[in-house]
């Protein structure tokens, strides 16, 4: 029986997330903390977490997995937390790759860790599991929206600003600031309007645009790839810190996008599979609402020219279709190749897509779609990585050198 | 100024320096055995004293040069780059280049759009993989090349990585194939990897490049890239150095003499530290007394010099060594025998039956079994008592000396072996996948290419005081992750203790997947070769915290159960007694091979005869080529399906009408009775693409942009391929992120690959010939939506269709598919009803659709009949069932009928003889979790679990066995309820 997450938990309980975005999840954590929730995301990372996910994970399932749950596991086996009155949660999209399953792998690592009491909860657009104890509002919902807006926004400045700061240190400390303040403003019942984000917004393009900087010609890369690996250092090895210390600036695409490709697919699902009209309509409302802040993004960059602004979700989506049938939605879907795409033509086009070993969705949008990539942009450089639990940091760097010494001489060229 | 070129490989460091002009004029090479700092020291000692005093302008290459030149404060120049810029410097007309390391494969496409590629994670090595293939078959590297050139014929053998291949070439070996053959087989293997793993998509052609250690030293290696590429490539002078010359070129550096290099060797730190395991030991005494409480275990059992009047004769033919023994009624031990089977065990076991009818001409050997890979060749030769199964002769071994033993682990050279014990029967039964070896030979590799022997190495890491912690992978990821625990300062024995653990780690993640030391058993035995290895012995009772047994006679446990049950069983079952003197004598052994004609299999036969009319015909899939034409009726609903599916295959074409073709694979395994009808009453010719073959596999084999996705997907590139070059109007292979409805789940999924793979074809094809590929997305899980989809698509490509047409031929094809499910399910109801009459035992058979495809299963489903068991499928079983609660996301529809099929059988009665084998394909992600899922459904009802993972290749050995100890379990499982 699946134990609930009953009122009186959300009292006495600690929820533990895995630490999936950058700068987000400190912003959840405010979020959460304004409903009620003591929600903690823990920063584990090296061996004994991947160790953890091993040994209680069946080692074939993705190594999103093995790390991000390897965290929570880790978190409740190491006795920071106390198993008795702590619970975990997983954000769920119900999707038809295998990452469906992960509340259920969680649920039968506790039963091996002789903790099956421990509560797991599922987030997901359609609510499939009950917890009398977690139940998402529509305001809840538009809350864990504005912070992957406010996230999106500061990842977007420091990724422009930390590799040309003059005074090391200058951009994680505006980062930091953002995040206390905004943390604050939730706590303070503030931030959460539309006018008070756009503030906000603003507020913190002109932070990063004071950073002083200096001019340099660095190596443009973009990543893509599966969402949990082009985010997390835990499960990239670090991808952005080695980048910086070869002399790149890389672009992430925000964490929006994916929602708002989740949004889009409710819509292609009615055109290729008919169903409710329900889903339908939904999914065209929440995507006209994240485009509606998606403009507040691109608003407060407006005064800062020298600030490379994300594209338009429509944008993404046209640019996706020349490359691959927007019907492909499971995994990272159409959204990867769409990525790409938007960033060789924002000048990234040194692409890293970083990728599981054995990601089934990547077969098709990750390494399926390079052939037709390099047909449309012939010049791109286009550069899949694996990431797994056994794979050699050396082997990830090394592949990573020849990108760039082939985008060092297409610079030359130039 | 001089320009000096430093390329550290996987395996080697070359020198280059290059004069004003650009000429070369100091070139060496080295092995470096992983030892850098002190090759790289010896040759600039060469450098300076061949230019003294003199600076040069340097740069480091090499996949091993990152850390290097690093830590020396030095330019480094990325390998593949490197390259480009020489051969753009020595050989501007080249097209492609093509360069194997040490360990490294790489494309290098120079025209028409450059591209570099390099080998992913999983490709696995190259040289090291000759290398490897050398130890396992006894030769020295430098004797691949002449052999090939004397072969007769070709092997297939996988070129996935080097596990893999190594799991083909060892049964060869054990079957008596020629060296000159499989040498010959291990290059295109090689050439198939580097084509497969790196073209992805591009065809090779041009003026090719052949660049590196392998093609530069073996002739024979590029005559098979030549063959297969049909092209002719060229091996430039001074083809080694071509990185290390780039390198010189590309790098723009402060000029340095090397006195100052030799300075900065000498000071670079010793890596950024790594992390470490808990040591082995930490003093003399706590080994001391670890070593006499596992001497303790064995008391009781001696080994004895005299022979007593009654002997048995235990053998066990193994994967790379032969283990002998002989049992005393008591259960002593009597000349055990334990060494490398050099590729073929049968002259091992002649010359001891010799030397002991000689030593004791009064001997008398009441009975003999056999067990292992070679079971089946030494049995015939020999004229052996019995076979046994390798887990049943164990588990007797076991019993002998812990009679409550309830888990034994056995590592061995190639094979992990697992088994629980419960109620005295073997229960579960876990072997290492195909993908997981690292064992036995696995250490004894890392061993030689450190420069050890296996015996050195295994003392090495006893006091290690940081073992390097270098996870539970396969050999190939390991050689990379020691190259970097190296790079960060890990000693030798540390590396020694680090393997040590990580055959552990390996063995109880990948393998068994324990997550607990208790739930491994109370009453642990380990043994096998690899246990001798206290390193290996100790790191395993670390692990798991426990103290475990390991018998003395640890490597010959199964020779010894096969002696033990020859005692128990042996008199009886043997009609003739084992080869005397006088047959030894005139003892022959004669191999050739043959290819069977007697069915589309063409299997390739290798035929060993031994004299005295024994023969033993090894490759074959099925009985005809051994028995003739006089074989047993098969129930085997694989075959049925193939059947009915075959009807629909074979259209005669109308030239009237317009053909659509149907590539055969992956979800029209199920479709194709819809399809067909479908088109059919549209008035179209239907032409499907035939069941697959190793040689569609290949003439798509260019276009597959993910290597490491699962075989069944691979092959759709060459069914599309053969569609293409027949010409069809147009193609049909729709996009399904939905399979049809069946109820059991809470989604009807497709998993991606089989959802996506049309999108996949489509973006990968450079040209589809002018033909209509028709991959609209699509579902047929609700009718009416269906037709209305397909009403709007159909006439976009064929505007003469009529909405009222395709609504009639969609009605048809609704009717047809669930005709098709009629047929299997009432086909599956009568081969159950005959296996009850006949008392068979039925397995079912589960998997996907398309493993229905012969190239897929290869040959499975006859296996089991020939074992004499009924084979069904999970689909003919899983509308028996009401939908119920599993323990994960229920949500496709392939799997749920996996969980459907696992539960029919778990609510049978504990009397009944239905099993469940379930068939996996290696690189199925959505396997991860349905086997789990499967397993637990069945061993919650007391029912036994069997997987069997395939891929491009299996190992047909290794699969029999398994089959074998399932049958063994199966019937004490009867025998107890």
């Amino acid at each position: 029986m699946r134990v609930e997450f009953t009122k009186k938990m959300k009292e006495e309980y600690t929820i533990i997330a895995p630490d999936i975005f950058p700068t987000h999840m400190e912003l959840f954590e405010a979020a959460f903390r304004l409903y009620g929730f003591n929600m903690v995301a823990v920063h584990y990372d090296g061996k004994k977490v991947i160790d953890t996910g091993l040994k209680y994970l069946h080692n074939d399932v993705c190594y999103p997995a093995i790390c991000s749950l390897g965290q929570q596991l880790y978190a409740l086996s190491c006795g920071d937390f106390d198993p008795e009155k702590s619970a975990l949660i997983m954000f769920q999209t119900g999707g038809g790759c295998r990452a469906s399953n992960y509340i259920m792998l969680l649920r039968k690592a506790l039963k091996n860790m002789g903790m099956e009491n421990v509560p797991v909860i599922s987030v997901s657009f359609t609510g499939l599991e009950k917890n009398s104890g977690f139940k998402i509002t529509p305001a809840m919902a538009l809350t864990a929206l504005r912070c992957l807006i406010y996230g999106d926004m500061l990842l977007l400045l420091k990724n422009q600003t930390l590799p040309y700061e003059i005074n090391k240190g200058d951009t994680r400390r505006v980062v930091d600031k953002w995040v206390k303040e905004i943390s604050a403003q939730f706590a303070r019942k503030e931030g959460l309007t539309s006018r008070s984000m756009k503030k906000n917004l603003a507020a913190m393009a002109k932070d990063f645009h004071d950073i002083p900087r200096e001019k340099k010609d660095l190596i443009k890369v973009g990543i893509v790839g599966e969402i949990y690996v082009k985010y997390a250092a835990l499960g990239n090895n670090g991808l952005e810190d080695f980048l910086l210390s070869q002399g790149c600036e890389y672009m992430i695409p925000g964490t929006l996008g994916f929602f708002q490709y989740c949004f889009a697919n409710m819509e292609k699902d009615h055109e290729y599979y008919g169903g409710g009209i329900g889903a339908l309509l939904g999914g065209r409302l929440a995507g006209r609402i994240s485009e509606k802040w998606e403009e507040a993004i691109l608003e407060a960059l407006e005064p800062y020219p020298e600030f490379v602004p994300p594209v338009s979700f429509d944008k993404v989506k046209e640019l996706a279709d020349r490359v691959i049938d927007r019907g492909v939605k499971m995994g990272e879907g159409w959204l990867l190749p769409g990525e790409t795409a938007e960033l060789i033509e924002k000048g990234y086009s040194n692409v890293i897509c970083a990728q599981p070993f054995g990601c089934l969705p990547n077969h098709i949008v990750g390494k399926g779609t390079i052939h037709r990539l390099r047909e449309l942009y012939p010049n791109a450089n286009i550069f899949p990585v694996d990431y797994d639990a056994g794979a050699s940091k050396v082997n990830q760097e090394n592949r990573i050198k020849l990108m760039l010494a082939i985008a060092r001489e297409q610079e030359g060229r130039q | 100024m001089k320009k000096l070129g430093i390329d550290v490989g996987s395996t080697t460091l070359k020198c280059a320096v290059m004069d004003e002009s650009g000429a070369l004029i100091f070139a060496r090479y080295l092995r470096h055995l992983s030892k850098i700092d002190e090759c790289l020291k010896d040759m600039l000692g060469q450098v300076l004293s061949e230019y003294p005093g003199e600076s040069f302008e340097l740069a480091i290459s090499g996949s091993a040069g990152m850390g290097l030149a690093e830590s020396m404060g030095l330019p480094f120049v990325q390998e593949v780059y490197a390259e480009r810029v020489a051969v753009k410097r020595l050989a501007p007309d080249t097209d492609v280049v093509i360069e194997l390391g040490g360990e490294d494969a790489k494309i290098l496409f120079l025209t028409g759009g450059f591209e570099m590629r390099m080998n992913g994670t999983c490709a696995g090595g190259t040289g090291a993989f000759i290398d490897q293939m050398a130890a396992l078959m006894q030769v020295p590297t430098e004797e691949m090349d002449s052999l090939a050139a004397r072969h007769e014929k070709l092997y297939t053998i996988a070129s996935r990585c080097g596990v893999f291949a190594k799991s083909d070439v060892q049964p060869l070996l054990n079957q008596g194939a020629r060296k000159e053959d499989i040498a010959v087989s291990i290059f295109y293997a090689v050439v198939n990897q580097t084509i497969a793993g790196l073209a992805q998509g591009r065809e090779i052609k041009g003026n090719i490049l052949y660049l590196g250690g392998p093609l530069t030293y073996i002739p024979q290696l590029r005559a098979a890239f030549d063959d297969v590429l049909g092209a002719k490539g060229a091996c430039p002078e001074n083809s080694l150095y071509y990185v290390a010359m780039g390198a010189a070129w590309a790098g723009s550096a402060e000029p340095i003499d090397v006195p100052q290099l030799l300075d900065k060797l000498a000071n670079r730190g010793s890596g950024k530290g790594y992390t470490s395991c808990t040591p082995l030991f930490t003093s003399e005494e706590e080994y001391a007394a670890f070593c006499e409480r596992h001497r303790k275990a064995s008391e009781g059992i001696r080994e004895v010099y005299e022979p007593a009047d009654e002997m048995y004769l235990g053998i066990d033919a193994g994967s790379t060594t032969v283990k002998l023994v002989l049992a005393d009624r008591e259960g002593n031990v009597f000349r055990p025998l334990y060494t490398p089977n050099n590729g073929n065990p049968v002259p091992i076991v002649r010359s001891y039956l010799q030397q002991l009818y000689s030593d004791c001409p009064d001997i008398k050997i009441l009975g003999s079994a056999v067990t292992g890979y070679g079971e089946e060749i030494i049995r015939n030769a020999f004229r052996v008592g019995t076979g046994v199964v390798e887990t049943v002769a164990h588990y007797t071994a076991a019993k002998k000396f812990c009679p409550d033993v309830d888990f034994i682990l056995d590592i061995g050279g190639q094979d992990i072996k697992c088994f629980q014990i419960r109620g005295g029967a073997i229960d579960s039964i876990y072997l290492n996948e195909a993908c997981s070896s690292g064992c036995g030979s696995f250490l004894q590799t890392f061993a030689g290419a450190l420069g050890y022997s296996s015996a050195e190495f295994a003392r090495l890491g006893l006091y290690a005081k940081k073992p390097v912690d270098l996870g539970s992978r396969c050999t190939v990821f390991m050689n990379s992750s020691v190259k970097q625990a190296q790079k960060d300062g890990a000693a030798v024995e540390d590396i020694a203790a680090g393997l040590s653990i990580s055959v552990v780690k390996n063995a109880l993640y990948k393998v068994i997947r324990c997550a607990s030391a208790e739930s491994l058993g109370k009453n642990i035995v380990v043994q096998g070769g690899t246990f001798l290895n206290d390193s290996v012995l100790r790191a395993f009772e670390q692990e798991i915290g426990a103290n475990v047994i390991r018998p003395a006679f640890a490597p010959l446990m199964g020779a010894y159960g096969a002696a033990l049950y020859a005692m128990d069983h042996g008199a009886s079952d043997a009609k003739e007694a084992l080869l005397g003197p006088k047959e030894l004598s005139d003892f022959t052994h004669k191999v050739t091979t043959a290819t069977c004609h007697g069915c589309g299999n063409n299997c390739s036969l290798t035929i060993n005869d031994f004299g005295g009319g024994r023969r033993f015909i090894a490759g074959n899939r099925c009985d005809r080529p051994v028995k003739g034409d006089n074989i047993k009726e098969h129930y085997d609903l694989y075959k049925y399906k193939q059947q009915l599916l075959g009807e629909l295959m074979s259209d005669i074409q109308d030239p009237q009408k317009k053909t659509i073709g149907i590539p055969m694979g992956l979800n029209n395994y199920e479709l194709l009775p819809f399809w067909h009808a479908f088109f059919k009453e549209l008035g179209f010719n239907v032409m499907v693409s035939p069941f697959s073959t190793r040689r569609i596999y290949l003439s798509g084999q260019h276009t597959i942009p993910s290597d490491t996705a699962c075989y069944p997907a691979k092959l759709m590139h060459g069914h599309l391929e053969y569609l293409l070059q027949q010409q069809p109007d147009a193609i049909f292979y729709p996009n399904m992120s939905y399979n049809t409805e069946e109820g059991l789940g809470v989604n009807h999924f497709n998993c991606p690959v089989v959802a996506y793979y049309p999108q996949l074809l489509k973006l990968n094809t450079a040209d589809f010939k002018g033909i209509a590929f028709i991959d609209d997305f699509m579902s047929l899980a609700d009718k009416k939506q269906f037709t209305g989809r397909i009403s709007k698509i159909l006439p976009g490509y064929f505007p003469e269709l009529k909405k009222g047409q395709i609504k009639a031929a969609a009605d048809k094809a609704y009717s047809a598919l669930a005709g098709y499910f009629e047929k299997v399910r009432a086909k599956a109801d009568e081969f159950m009803k005959i296996a009850e009459e006949k008392d068979m035992p039925v397995i079912v058979l589960a998997g996907r659709p398309y493993h229905v495809d012969p190239e897929i299963n290869h040959g499975i489903d006859t296996l089991i009949c020939r074992l004499g068991a009924v084979v069904i499928t999970e689909d003919s079983l899983s509308s028996r069932i009401a939908p119920f609660a599993v323990d994960v996301r229920n949500q496709w529809t392939y799997h749920a009928r996996l969980y459907a099929a696992a539960k029919y059988i778990a609510q049978l009665p504990k009397t009944s003889r239905i099993n469940l084998v379930q068939l996996v394909s290696f690189g199925c992600g959505v396997d991860a979790i349905t086997t789990d899922e499967v397993r637990s459904i069945l061993e919650s009802a007391g029912k036994l679990y069997t997987q069997i993972k395939i891929d491009e290749i299996s190992n047909m050995g290794a699969i029999t066995i398994r089959l074998r100890s399932l049958f063994s379990a199966a019937k004490d499982k009867e025998k107890s309820a």
